[in-house]
């Protein structure tokens, strides 16, 4: 993948081509390229000095609308601009509220989930401390899913080192019924009747820092991705192990066949073979990429083995970590990859892995990436 | 009389660019002058208390050179004349 990249100070993306929009610390940057993903326009930082830790786009029903989760000293807010960035809405509001009975304050935006595309104007928010709120109406208003919010367990869950957040939204895109969040540290929750009710999702999940190593719930899960045409498949990278659920989460088995550590954060699933996932093996005590090395493994067989992924990239003693947003692909054929660490580089590959580029450097701690088609 | 908020640079899209924002009548309490300072500027609201009606974690008050954390919180009194200002935390990196 060779290539370059220009700033500029707004994207113009053309229909039919992949954005990537990358959350920091201190701000959001939104890159543009063609098919070919050699060349690639960046415009940022959006929302200079806050924290973006959640970012979406909704093409649904004729949008063009990108959705940012900021935050700094003066709160947590909730943005949409239908012009790529040249605007952001910026609410007198806060639009996303914990309800006054329930005597808890947002403290982060941590994902931003959109709709199926039979329920154009649905959204959801994972958020910490951890709860789901959901939208009926494009984002303009939210209110909190009661049914996980009374959750028995609730009153249990335990914060892990990000906090007790909500960072993962997993939606059936068939059985409008059925969603999936994933929760540090409480575990997977599932709904199958639209969020009245909700079940721990943990069987065969390990919590290995707990003295029952499997507990109902409690596991520290850091990342879900499903198969868009297979739903109830579902890869799972947990705080150590790596899972996969061919059954919606019902059960999970082991899966960390041949990789050189079975920590990391993130977890994404191949678009179109469901048998193909990629991670980022970190290692447990640098919490970096595991033997020094720059490299994202991938398995094609649905976990019976993994292969590393590096070529293009830093071989010998470095240390980047790729946080449980970090990563995406995109939809094109060959896939795109892309990942971002926490020392401010953004690398992608055009062709499923086999050589990678680096995209970005210098920019603050990246927090998230997601890859959408525009 | 009245009360004066002092407005970081930050905040001041919230207050059509003034720096300074005057209530009047002066309020009893801090909690009323910026139930007040929230009628006219209802942007400033939601960026200096969280929803449970807190300060802010990293935002502080000062009434004159007093910081409401150490006099009472928002029930600090904010005579007439006083001059009131809204500070983020010096922190991060």
């Amino acid at each position: 993948m060779g290539g370059s990249v220009e700033t500029t100070t707004f994207i113009n993306p053309k229909k039919g081509t992949s954005v990537l929009l990358v959350g920091t610390v201190k701000g959001a940057f939104l890159l543009s390229s063609d098919a070919n993903r050699e060349k690639w326009e960046v415009s940022g930082p959006h929302f200079p000095g806050r924290i973006v830790y959640s970012l979406a786009y909704d093409r649904r029903a004729g949008r063009q609308r990108l959705w940012a989760g900021s935050s700094n000293f003066f709160g947590i807010m909730l943005h949409s601009s239908d012009d790529f960035g040249r605007t952001w809405t910026n609410p007198e509001s806060s639009p996303i509220k914990f309800p006054e009975d329930t005597g808890q304050a947002l403290r982060q935006i941590w994902q931003i989930a959109i709709g199926r595309e039979q329920e154009p104007d649905k959204m959801y928010c994972g958020v910490e401390p951890a709860a789901l709120f959901e939208s009926n109406d494009a984002g303009r208003t939210w209110s909190l899913v009661r049914g996980l919010f009374n959750h028995p367990h609730r009153p249990q869950w335990q914060p892990g080192g990000g906090g007790l957040c909500l960072h993962t939204i997993i939606l059936d895109p068939i059985n409008a019924k059925r969603a999936l969040v994933a929760i540090s540290a409480a575990g997977v929750y599932r709904t199958d009747d639209g969020g009245e009710s909700w079940q721990s999702k943990n069987h065969g999940l390990t919590a290995e820092f707990l003295p029952n190593k499997y507990p109902e719930f409690g596991q520290c899960v850091h990342k879900i991705d499903r198969h868009p045409s297979l739903p109830e498949r579902l890869f799972l990278q947990n705080h150590g192990g790596l899972f996969r659920s061919d059954n919606g989460g019902d059960n999970w088995q082991d899966i960390a066949n041949g990789v050189p550590s079975d920590f990391g954060f993130s977890m994404v699933a191949h678009p179109h073979d469901p048998d193909t996932a990629y991670i980022f093996p970190l290692d447990r005590e640098m919490r970096s990429g595991a033997d020094a090395k720059v490299r994202v493994y991938c398995t094609r067989n649905a976990g019976a083995s993994w292969e590393p992924l590096g070529d293009g990239m830093p071989q010998y003693n470095v240390y980047e970590t790729v946080l449980r947003d970090g990563m995406a692909v995109d939809a094109l054929d060959p896939v795109g990859i892309y990942f971002g660490t926490r020392s401010g580089k953004l690398y992608g590959s055009s062709d499923e892995g086999r050589n990678w580029r680096q995209i970005l450097d210098g920019v603050p701690a990246i927090t998230c990436v997601k890859a959408v088609m525009v | 009389m009245a009360v004066t908020f002092n407005i970081p640079g930050a905040l001041r899209q919230h207050t059509g660019g003034r720096s300074h924002v005057v209530i009047e009548p002066g309020a009893a309490t801090v909690a009323e002058a910026l139930a007040a300072l929230w009628q006219e500027h209802p942007g400033l609201r939601d960026r200096i208390l969280n929803e449970r009606g807190e300060v802010r974690e990293h935002i502080n008050i000062f009434v004159g050179e007093e910081n409401i954390r150490y006099c009472g919180g928002l029930a600090a009194r904010a005579d007439n004349g006083a001059d009131i200002t809204l500070v983020p935390a010096v922190s991060g990196g």
